[in-house]
C-alpha cells in the first residue's frame, strides 16, 4: 500500500445551510491515482477545492504530510491544480503561462527555459512556446494547463474534470496520456470526474460519492465487481436492480423464484437489492432458462446489442454480442457468482 | 427589405450633424473673408502656435492629464470593490454610484461652487476652528477637483465592466501557482483589465481636455482652457477662422492620444466599452 500523503478527517461543509459534505474521511497515498467519482452535486469538486485551499471546511481537518493545513492559503500549499476550463492566462503566451509559477519562485532564466522545454515535451507540444493561448485548440489548451501545473513539480496534482470539454476520441487519448504522465513522474493525482468509464480506466483507487458522503472506496475492480450498494452498482456501469428477499445464507428469492448465490450474513428474509450486470445475463433457449421473457427492444451499441427483455412485468437489460429479434421468447440464465446482493439503502 | 437600407437614416444623421459641420470647420480654418472675397490662408494656424495660445494648450493638456491620473488612482480601487462584492450588496453600490449621474451636470458643479465659495459651507466650518482659508474657488486645483468629481464614473464603469468579466478560476490558478494576492493583482488582474483602463482614460481625458463649463464655473472668468478659448472665438470675438483652427488642432491632439490608448485594446482583444 502507498505511504499516506493527504488525509481528510471528518471534513464537513455547507453552503447557505445546505450540507454539501458530511464527515468525509479519506486517506490518499503517495504516487496514487485517486478518482473522486459521482454525479454532479455529490461534493466531489468541493472536496478537491478544500484540498487545494480554495474553500475552507466548516469542520474537520486537512492533513498534508502529517501537518494540518486547514488555514493555509493556496499559494502556500505544495500542490497544483488543473482547472475544469483550463483557466489559462490569455494575456500571456504559452511560455509565460508555464513559466508563471517558476518566475514567482525566482528561478533563474536558464533553469526556467530548461524546465519549460522539458514539460512541453512531456505533454507533446514541443515548439509551442511562442504561441498565443487563443490560437490553440481545446486539447492543446488542456495540455498547456497540465504543463503549467506539472512544471512546478508538485507532490500532488489536483484535476477538476479536466477532460470534460473535449470530444470523445481526444478524451480517450488524454486519459491514457494522463495515466502515462502520472506513472512516469510518480506523483499523486487526485482526479474529479462524473464519467465512470474515465474513472475505471485511469484510477488506482476510486472514491464514489453521493450527496456529500463517500459511498465506497476501492480499486476499479472492487468497485465494479463488488459494489457496496445499488447506487454504486448503478452508477458504475449499467445494472439491473431488482427487489429481492434473502431467505437464508446463499439463497435469495427474486422475480418469483429462488436462486443460489454467493452472499451471506443477512437477516433471515431480509429485503435486499439484487444487482445483476447486463452482460452477466446469458440468453438461452426458453426451456433451458431460469427465467423467461419476450424481447421488447434491441439497440445496436457497436460491440454488443442492448436488449430489453420483459419477463412477467420485470424489465431486464441484457448485453450480448448475439442478437435476438424483437418479440422472440427467450430464456435467461444467471450464474450464482453474478448475483450481487446489497443491503437496501434507506432513502432519506 | 435589404438590411443596409436601415442604415440610411443613421447615415443621413451623421452627414448632417457630423460630417458637414466637420467639413465646415476644416474649411473655415483655412480661409479668410474680406471685401475682396474668400482667400486661402494659413494665418489661423500660425496664430495657434503663438506662445500665448500654446500656453493655453499646455495648461489644458496638463490639467486633463492630472485629472485623468487622479480618476484612475481613485477609480480603479473603486471598480475593484464594486467587482468583488457579492451580488446583493453590489447592486446597491452600483446604484449609489450612478445616482449622482442622474442629476444635471451644471447643478452638480454649481453645488461645488456654493460649497467652496468664500462664505460657503466648507470655509464656514473650518472658520469655526479659527483657521482662515485662502480662496477655495477659482484655482487650478478647484478645476481639477471639478473634473475628477464629474468624470470619475467614466473611469470606474469601464474598468468595472472588464473586472467583473475576469474568470475567477484564472485568479485561483494564479494563486495555485504560488502567487500572493499582490502578485495575482500585478501579473494577472491588472494586465487583464487594461482594455477597461484605456477606455476609462479616453472617456475621462477627452471631456477633461475639451470642457469649458467646469473651468468657467470653478476656475473663474479669467481661467482659460482650450475649450474656453474656442468658445470665445465663436461667441465673443466672432473670429470663426481662428476658432476653427483651434478646434482642428484640438481634434488632432485627441485623435493622437486616442490612438495611443487604443493600442492596448488591439493587443488584448475586446473587453472595454469601445
Amino acid at each position: 500500500m502507498h505511504e499516506e500523503i493527504i488525509r481528510l478527517v471528518n471534513v464537513s461543509k455547507s453552503y447557505d445551510g445546505q450540507q454539501v459534505l458530511q464527515n468525509i474521511n479519506l486517506g490518499i497515498g503517495r504516487n496514487e491515482f485517486v478518482t473522486l467519482l459521482g454525479p454532479s452535486g455529490c461534493g466531489k469538486t468541493t472536496t478537491l477545492r478544500i484540498i487545494g485551499g480554495f474553500e475552507m471546511a466548516d469542520s474537520g481537518d486537512v492533513i498534508f504530510e502529517g501537518k494540518k493545513i486547514n488555514n493555509l492559503p493556496p499559494y502556500k500549499r505544495n500542490l497544483n491544480t488543473v482547472f475544469q476550463k483550463y483557466a489559462l492566462f490569455t494575456h500571456m503566451n504559452v511560455y509565460e503561462n508555464i513559466a508563471f509559477g517558476l518566475r514567482i519562485k525566482k528561478m533563474d532564466k536558464e533553469e526556467i527555459d530548461k524546465k519549460v522545454k522539458e514539460v512541453l515535451n512531456l505533454v507533446n507540444l514541443r515548439g509551442y512556446e511562442k504561441r498565443e493561448i487563443n490560437s490553440l485548440s481545446g486539447g492543446q489548451q488542456q495540455r498547456i494547463a497540465i504543463a503549467r501545473a506539472l512544471v512546478n513539480e508538485p507532490q500532488v496534482l489536483l484535476l477538476d474534470e479536466p477532460l470534460g470539454a473535449l470530444d470523445l476520441k481526444l478524451r480517450k487519448d488524454m486519459q491514457l496520456e494522463l495515466k502515462r504522465i502520472q506513472q512516469r513522474l510518480g506523483i499523486t493525482f487526485i482526479y474529479v470526474t462524473h464519467d465512470q468509464e474515465e474513472a475505471l480506466t485511469m484510477s488506482d483507487t476510486i472514491v464514489v460519492m453521493k450527496d456529500g458522503k463517500i459511498q465506497q472506496i476501492g480499486t476499479p475492480q472492487d468497485i465494479y465487481n463488488e459494489p457496496v450498494n445499488a447506487f454504486v452498482a448503478d452508477f458504475i456501469g449499467e445494472s439491473n436492480i431488482i427487489d429481492g428477499v434473502m431467505v437464508e445464507d446463499y439463497y435469495v428469492e427474486f422475480a418469483g423464484r429462488g436462486f443460489k448465490c454467493v452472499d451471506k450474513g443477512f437477516l433471515p428474509n431480509e429485503e435486499v437489492d439484487v444487482v445483476i450486470r447486463p452482460e452477466d445475463i446469458k440468453l438461452v433457449p426458453v426451456e433451458e432458462g431460469m427465467l423467461e421473457g419476450v424481447v421488447e427492444s434491441v439497440i445496436f451499441k457497436g460491440v454488443h446489442y442492448e436488449m430489453i427483455i420483459n419477463g412477467n412485468g420485470l424489465r431486464w437489460m441484457v448485453h450480448s454480442t448475439m442478437m435476438e429479434p424483437e418479440n422472440t421468447r427467450v430464456g435467461m440464465q444467471i450464474t450464482p457468482h453474478d448475483i450481487h446482493i446489497m443491503k437496501k439503502v434507506k432513502t432519506e | 427589405m435589404k438590411k443596409h437600407l436601415m442604415a440610411y437614416p443613421y447615415a443621413l444623421w451623421m452627414l448632417i450633424f457630423t460630417i458637414i459641420p466637420l467639413a465646415l470647420i476644416l474649411v473655415y480654418s483655412v480661409i479668410t473673408i474680406d471685401d475682396a472675397g474668400i482667400h486661402f490662408t494659413l494665418d489661423h494656424f500660425r496664430r495657434v502656435f503663438e506662445p500665448i495660445y500654446l500656453a493655453v494648450f499646455w495648461r489644458s493638456i496638463k490639467i486633463a492629464t492630472i485629472s485623468t491620473i487622479i480618476c484612475l488612482i481613485l477609480g480603479y480601487p473603486m471598480a475593484m470593490i464594486l467587482a468583488s462584492k457579492n451580488l446583493s450588496k453590489k447592486s446597491i453600490l452600483v446604484v449609489l454610484f450612478v445616482i449622482p449621474m442622474w442629476m444635471n451636470f451644471l447643478a452638480r458643479t454649481y453645488a461645488w461652487m456654493t460649497l467652496l465659495e468664500r462664505n460657503g459651507l466648507i470655509a464656514t466650518i473650518i472658520g469655526y476652528f479659527g483657521i482662515q482659508l485662502p480662496s477655495l474657488l477659482y484655482t487650478e486645483n478647484t478645476v481639477i477637483l471639478g473634473m475628477v468629481y464629474n468624470f470619475l464614473p467614466f473611469m470606474v464603469l469601464p474598468v468595472y465592466s472588464v473586472l467583473v468579466k475576469i474568470d475567477k478560476a484564472v485568479l485561483e490558478a494564479a494563486e495555485d501557482l504560488g502567487a500572493t494576492p499582490f502578485i495575482v493583482f500585478r501579473r494577472v488582474i491588472f494586465p487583464l483589465s487594461l482594455p477597461g483602463v484605456s477606455s476609462g482614460i479616453i472617456m475621462v481625458f477627452m471631456p477633461a481636455l475639451t470642457t469649458f463649463v467646469i473651468s468657467r464655473l470653478l476656475g473663474g472668468a479669467h481661467f482659460t482652457l482650450i475649450g474656453n478659448l474656442i468658445e470665445q472665438q465663436f461667441l465673443t470675438t466672432m473670429d470663426w477662422g481662428f476658432g476653427s483652427a483651434l478646434s482642428v488642432v484640438l481634434m488632432l491632439i485627441i485623435i493622437l492620444s486616442m490612438g495611443f490608448a487604443m493600442r492596448y485594446e488591439k493587443e488584448n482583444q475586446g473587453g472595454g466599452l469601445w
